[in-house]
């Protein structure tokens, strides 16, 4: 008993280690007192010509993005336009360009990027509103035509008393799990190459969402799914560029998601359909 | 400040071909991707060259020496060096490329954690990028010992 309490705590000791190199190694930070924050600046409505406007923002250990812009809205202009919400990078509403990289404003802290200038722009390849906000309409719509919800026809939801939980595998759920993690921020949508020249193209988030769905096995929609994607303008224009998991900020790895789909429609991968079963509810 | 006012005008704020133009701050998938298309573009043009070029044979003997001599030239051998080199780096990232297109070679999807790194943009695949590259350079290396060593 001892001796496997000590290869316990052996192996617990090897991962923290793991885990801190991994931290170390991620980011190198820089240190400094001031930095100027470039801003974009344009109403689209009121058809304003776009302007930078600079600002000096007092730096502190730890502060994000975020918080630079923050500090010059209070502080300097109150009428900077940003879109934010939960200031920890879960409900994707900060995104922007920093540095010319789609990142989350909130999950990106100033000493780990280069340089005394930070430059705040809005996404490419969202409708621009007004200063550093875009609209995501689109976006959504994307996200909407791949019915990102379960849908099985043999749970009965409307009968309380038939109400009863599927019955899955943790493999079953990690096939699927890191999709669902998406916080729909779309820094992906903004860095794909295809999506900056195809409209109709569905984009890395939701292509990687009608496979999170077609993963799941207590869904039953997969060929609406299939459906949806199978297009001119579908999967089939995705050329794994990489860039939308490069940016992803939850690890979603979009592009992962994209050509495991595309896989099971070639038929790379075996395709078993299987339907998870319902626990019986008595 | 001011930025151009094309940006006024395209409210749909799409990036475009300019997004390709900038491969770098992507990393080396993006770079793969920029060069796959470029290098494809370029081969496009080739064959077009190569079918008109071989077509010179329909007018004769003397038609198809003139068409040989472009290429026995110095602008012709660079330009054929480069042939070289895109059909390789084309070719072998391609077929990295037919595997990862079905999801082959890119891990499993699992759990994510802390720094979030995606498993997808794996050492398997920046090693096929590098081996597409490097077996180019090789490619047109030999390719130039050959065309100006003169034999
Ligand atoms: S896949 Fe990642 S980058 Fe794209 S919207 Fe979801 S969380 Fe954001
Ligand atoms: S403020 Fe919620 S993700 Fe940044």
């Amino acid at each position: 008993m001892n001796q496997i309490i000590k290869k316990i705590r052996m192996l617990e000791k090897k991962n923290n280690q793991k885990d801190m190199t991994k931290i170390n190694n991620t980011k190198a930070e820089t240190s400094r007192q001031m930095v100027v924050l470039n801003v974009y600046r344009a109403n689209t409505h009121r058809n304003d010509l776009p302007r930078v406007e600079k600002f000096q923002i007092p730096v502190q250990r730890w502060m994000t993005v975020l918080d630079a812009l923050l500090f010059a809205k209070s502080y300097l202009d109150s009428s900077i336009a940003i879109r934010y919400s939960c200031r920890m990078a879960s409900c994707g509403s900060c995104g922007m360009k920093i540095n010319g990289v789609p990142k989350l404003a909130c999950y990106t802290k100033i000493s780990e990027l280069q340089g005394n200038t930070i430059t705040c722009e809005p996404l490419s390849n969202f409708p621009h509103i007004r200063d550093l906000v875009t609209d995501f309409s689109q976006f959504f719509e994307h996200h909407k035509e791949m019915a990102p919800f379960i849908h099985n026809n043999n749970a009965d939801i409307k009968d309380e008393n038939k109400l009863s939980e599927f019955k899955q595998t943790p493999q079953d759920v990690d096939n699927y799990l890191q999709f669902s993690y998406c916080i729909k921020c779309g820094l992906c949508y903004s860095a794909c190459p295809t999506v900056a020249t195809d409209t109709k193209f569905p984009g890395p988030q939701a292509l990687s969402q009608a496979y999170r769905y077609y993963a799941d096995t207590r869904d039953d929609l997969s060929n609406r799914r299939l459906n949806a994607v199978d297009g001119k303008h579908g999967i089939w224009r995705c050329h794994f560029a990489g860039s939308c998991s490069k940016v992803c900020p939850k690890g979603v790895d979009p592009a992962l998601g994209i050509q495991l789909l595309r896989g099971h429609i070639m038929g790379y991968s075996r395709n078993e359909n299987k339907i998870a079963k319902l626990r019986d509810p008595t | 400040m001011k930025i151009s006012n094309e940006w006024v005008n395209n409210r749909e704020n799409r990036e475009g071909i300019k997004g390709w133009l900038n491969p770098s701050r992507y990393g080396w998938e993006r770079i793969s991707y920029w060069f796959q298309r470029l290098t494809g573009v370029f081969l496009l043009v080739y064959f077009i060259g190569h079918v008109y070029e071989t077509s010179s044979l329909l007018r004769g003997e003397n038609a198809w020496n003139a068409m040989l001599e472009i290429t026995q030239t110095p602008g012709g051998h660079i330009f054929l060096i480069l042939v070289i080199g895109t059909s390789t780096f084309h070719s072998t990232n391609g077929i990295r490329l037919i595997f990862t297109h079905g999801g082959k070679g890119l891990g499993n999807p699992g759990r994510p954690d802390y720094p979030y790194d995606a498993i997808s943009l794996n050492y398997r695949q920046r090693s096929g990028i590098w081996v597409a590259l490097i077996l180019a350079a090789i490619a047109m290396l030999y390719g130039s010992a050959v065309l100006f060593s003169g034999k």
